[in-house]
């Protein structure tokens, strides 16, 4: 029975009725996706954002390089281009199809985002400027590396969120900042809301929606050095697995090359786009080594590799954990006009001034090429290969459509969360069309997520929530970064397992409901340890070595055995593995060199 | 490393009895932590209790803004050692409503970036498969505007906006010039509307803390003369 009524709010067990809210569109996530959506869908429909941060503290604001698009605004360049570089750099295990609607689209987009108001800085005619990023180059690879990456100095993530936020208000979209989602309601394979914890206030709120979409991000906070948000805890993703629903691609993690020494904050790309050096210990620009063609603008993986080898065979500087990024040469000026952000992290974090100094990095926890898998218009896939589930949709890091791979090329994670972004804006507003109706809320609707909460605020254990958190992102970078092999990751899934124990005997010292973080993380890390074994057993079950996937005992890529998509279900604890193909359209998988 | 002396201003609304009261925290701290790390340590190893906004780490989210020491500034971004003081007292944003500890209401943020209609407004439709062209110097406009990441610091700091709580705020005065300053905005006077009304502009006594305030070196008291003179001027003309 549909409720004709619009007025009529449902019964929940467990909530006032004053907290049970109604939205043709429910969004979890105010990043790149979730507003790309919201702005789409609110020409036409009622769209409510839900986040548990402010609007513009996502962390799609911490980008900093650029937006990928070929549109040629400095010199020749084509979709086909950026396709072939895309491919290659998944180490071809992107989805051709849909790697082909993101390269076309990209000019689309990013012109839009112009029109919008974005801040881009421009060529000398007042076009979108353009700038060098690793891994895209000129005619199928056999160029140089191309001007593709449209930026706006060196915040380019910063002023796309703030003119989507910007945006969203002219379009009278509905923020609910500062509410933590928990769980989803699905019914009859139909999604009909969100359960969500009011994070200001307390209290659990319900949101009865026509459809839902999640933009909830990636998960970098799993790793001890990463350039993550703290707020970063890949809560989409424990979701959907306790929704039985399944992930995909989950063993492919990207490490960024350049993240700032112990803080693992970003050092953009585009200071490798604008030509800075990368040097070790006996004062080498080591990439001549890895990459002697491209140098320090081969794909991200490689150089995190390189640098990694780097540091692992005694030639880090002084011997220690880092390399240097040498931007000197830029000089004062380029440096100032081009990349002020790296300026002041270099100066704020290390106390180095990188136009008389060199900066210290690291390869930093970055990126999730893996996620909940969509098809092309965003719709999520129960079985994770053709069968939508009605009314729910992902796009973004937390997605996987898959664009990406094993292996993302800076800048397209601006393109993919914005361009899929739209395109589920666009196919809910096909889907509402067509489905006028709210389906029925289901009284028991929201009786797990209070079990949650209930649960830890009266937790009574002897664990802290700071210290299980600490163990698991050491013991993820420890065995599950950039280089893997079978011991380490057949130790780290029985560690793991005695963690998710350990998490069961947690104690909360913060048992209030107004504004209680110690709630929040508590739950951020149910979430982290839920699908962290996902990650290890897909990367222990990979026999190969694929893009960010770095397998000491398997060094090369078996395509025969392993050209496929990982997906896994985590059904009463149990993990359990199908896969599917590849799409290739265009480009067959050839040897990766740079 | 050095132990230092954290003073922190605690209130939590579900035990109003006890009010406002400061608690002291001892941390040895190690070269390189900024407040934020510091904080995350009192609250993961010391105090679980211990209520403060952060994300991203790196100052470009706006969540931690606190006052630290006296001065507003991001608490991911304050190096702890650099502040050469044994003690360091730690208070939320004066002139906001304190929800918990370090959290204050965001709302009188948000009400004032709304006044100013906080986006761009454009009457003549775009070029179909184009960009609008803007040139690089009208684009430099922008410099010190466009960078503002909302953290709240600014208003904070603002007498105007401690005597009155109407007042828009130095942050969404940025905001308005950010648009009236765009080459491509078309609607000056939308975003100035609010601005000419006694808790707008005219509020402004050029006290200068605001750009004191501000963590990244941004200009409210400057954009606020630009809009003054952009109101005299729409009134003359």
């Amino acid at each position: 029975m549909t409720i004709k009524d619009p007025e009529t709010i449902h019964d929940v067990e467990g909530v006032p009725v004053h907290n049970v809210h109604r939205h043709d569109v429910v969004i979890i996530g105010a990043g790149l996706a979730g507003m790309r959506a919201a702005v789409e869908a609110s020409d036409e429909f009622d769209v409510a954002v839900i986040s548990k941060v402010f609007p513009t503290r996502s962390h799609s604001g911490a980008a900093q390089g650029g937006i990928a698009a070929s549109l040629a605004n400095e010199e020749e360049d084509h979709w086909e281009w950026h396709m072939f570089d895309t491919v290659k750099g998944s180490d071809y295990l992107g989805d051709q199809d849909v790697i082909e609607t993101l390269v076309k689209e990209a000019p689309v987009v990013v012109r839009e985002f112009e029109h919008f108001g974005a801040p881009f800085s421009r060529t000398s005619e007042g076009r979108i400027a353009q700038r060098l990023f690793g891994g895209h180059t000129k005619d199928f690879g056999r160029g140089g590396p191309v001007l593709r990456a449209c930026y706006g100095v060196d915040r380019t993530g910063h002023v796309l969120l703030h003119t989507l936020y910007e945006v969203c208000v002219r379009n009278q979209v509905r923020f609910y900042s500062e509410f933590h989602a928990l769980s989803l309601i699905i019914e009859d394979g139909e999604c009909r809301g969100v359960v969500a914890w009011d994070i200001v206030n307390g209290g659990v709120h319900v949101f009865h929606a026509k459809t839902v979409m999640f933009g909830t991000g990636g998960y970098g906070k799993v790793f001890k050095i990463t350039s993550n948000a703290l707020a970063n805890t890949g809560d989409g993703l424990g979701m959907v697995l306790r929704a039985g629903l399944p992930l995909e691609d989950m063993e492919f993690v990207q490490f960024h090359p350049t993240g700032l020494y112990l803080q693992g904050i970003l050092v953009s790309e585009a200071a490798r786009g604008e030509g800075g050096h990368l040097i070790n210990g006996k004062g080498e620009r080591f990439m001549e080594k890895y990459a002697p063609d491209k140098m320090e603008l081969a794909p991200r993986d490689l150089v995190s590799r390189s640098i990694q080898t780097e540091i692992n065979e005694g030639r880090g500087i002084n011997g220690e954990a880092y390399v240097y990024i040498d931007l000197r040469h830029l000089g004062k000026e380029k440096i100032m006009h081009q990349l002020p952000q790296i300026h002041e992290l270099a100066w704020k974090f290390l106390h180095v001034d990188c136009v008389t100094d060199p900066i210290p990095i690291q390869p930093t926890g970055h990126y999730s090429m893996g996620g909940i898998p969509t098809d092309i218009d965003g719709r999520v896939l129960l079985d994770g290969k053709q069968i939508p589930v009605k009314g729910f949709y992902a796009g973004g890091e937390c997605a996987c459509v898959s664009v990406h791979g094993a292996n993302r090329l800076g800048t397209n994670s601006l393109l993919e969360a914005s361009l899929f972004g739209r395109r589920c804006g666009k196919s809910i507003i096909r889907y509402l069309r067509e489905n006028r109706e709210f389906s029925d809320l289901p009284a028991d609707a929201a009786v797990e997520a209070i079990k949650m909460v209930k649960r830890l605020l009266s937790s009574d254990g002897d664990e802290k929530i700071g210290k299980i958190r600490e163990d698991l992102q050491v013991m993820m970078t420890g065995k599950c970064g950039i280089f893997r092999n079978e011991k380490q990751l057949g130790d780290l899934k029985k560690e793991l397992r005695k963690l998710e124990e350990r998490y069961a005997n947690v104690r909360l010292d913060d048992k209030s409901e107004t504004f209680n973080t110690d709630l929040l993380e508590a739950l951020e890390l149910g979430n982290m340890l839920e699908f962290s074994e996902l990650i290890v057993e897909g990367a222990y079950a990979r026999k190969e070595s694929r893009g960010a996937h770095s397998r000491t005992d398997f060094p090369d890529r078996d395509d025969g055995e392993w050209l496929k998509h990982t997906l896994a279900w985590k059904k009463d604890g149990k993990i359990s593995f199908d896969y599917k193909p590849v799409t290739i359209t265009r480009f067959q998988p050839k040897e990766r060199k740079y | 490393m050095a132990i230092l002396k954290f003073k922190i201003n605690r209130y939590n609304p579900d035990d109003e009895r006890r009010g406002h009261y400061e608690q002291e925290y001892e941390l040895d701290v190690p070269k390189g932590y900024t407040v934020l790390d510091c904080l995350n340590d009192i609250k993961w190893k010391i105090d679980g209790t211990l209520s403060y906004r952060r994300s991203c780490r790196s100052g470009i989210c706006g969540s931690c803004a606190m006052t630290i020491n006296g001065v507003n500034n991001l608490a991911c971004e304050t190096q702890a050692l650099s502040l050469k003081s044994d003690t360091v007292t730690i208070e939320p944003l004066r002139g906001y409503p304190v929800v918990k500890d370090l959290v204050v209401s965001l709302d009188p943020i948000v009400r004032g970036l709304m006044a100013v209609r906080p986006y761009m407004i454009n009457k003549t439709p775009p070029p179909t498969d184009q960009e609008r062209f803007q040139s690089p110097e009208e684009r430099d406009k922008l410099e010190g505007l466009y960078e503002c990441i909302l953290c709240g610091s600014c208003t904070s700091a603002c007498p105007s906006f401690w005597a009155d709580k109407e007042y828009l705020g130095p942050h969404a005065f940025l905001k308005a010039y950010r648009f009236v300053a765009d080459s491509r905005d078309e609607d000056a006077r939308a975003h100035l509307e609010a601005l000419d009304d006694k808790h707008g502009l005219w509020r402004c006594h050029t006290i200068f803390n605001c750009v004191e305030a501000c963590p990244k070196g941004l200009n409210p008291t400057k954009a606020i003369a630009e809009l003054k003179k952009e109101i005299v001027k729409g009134k003359v003309g």
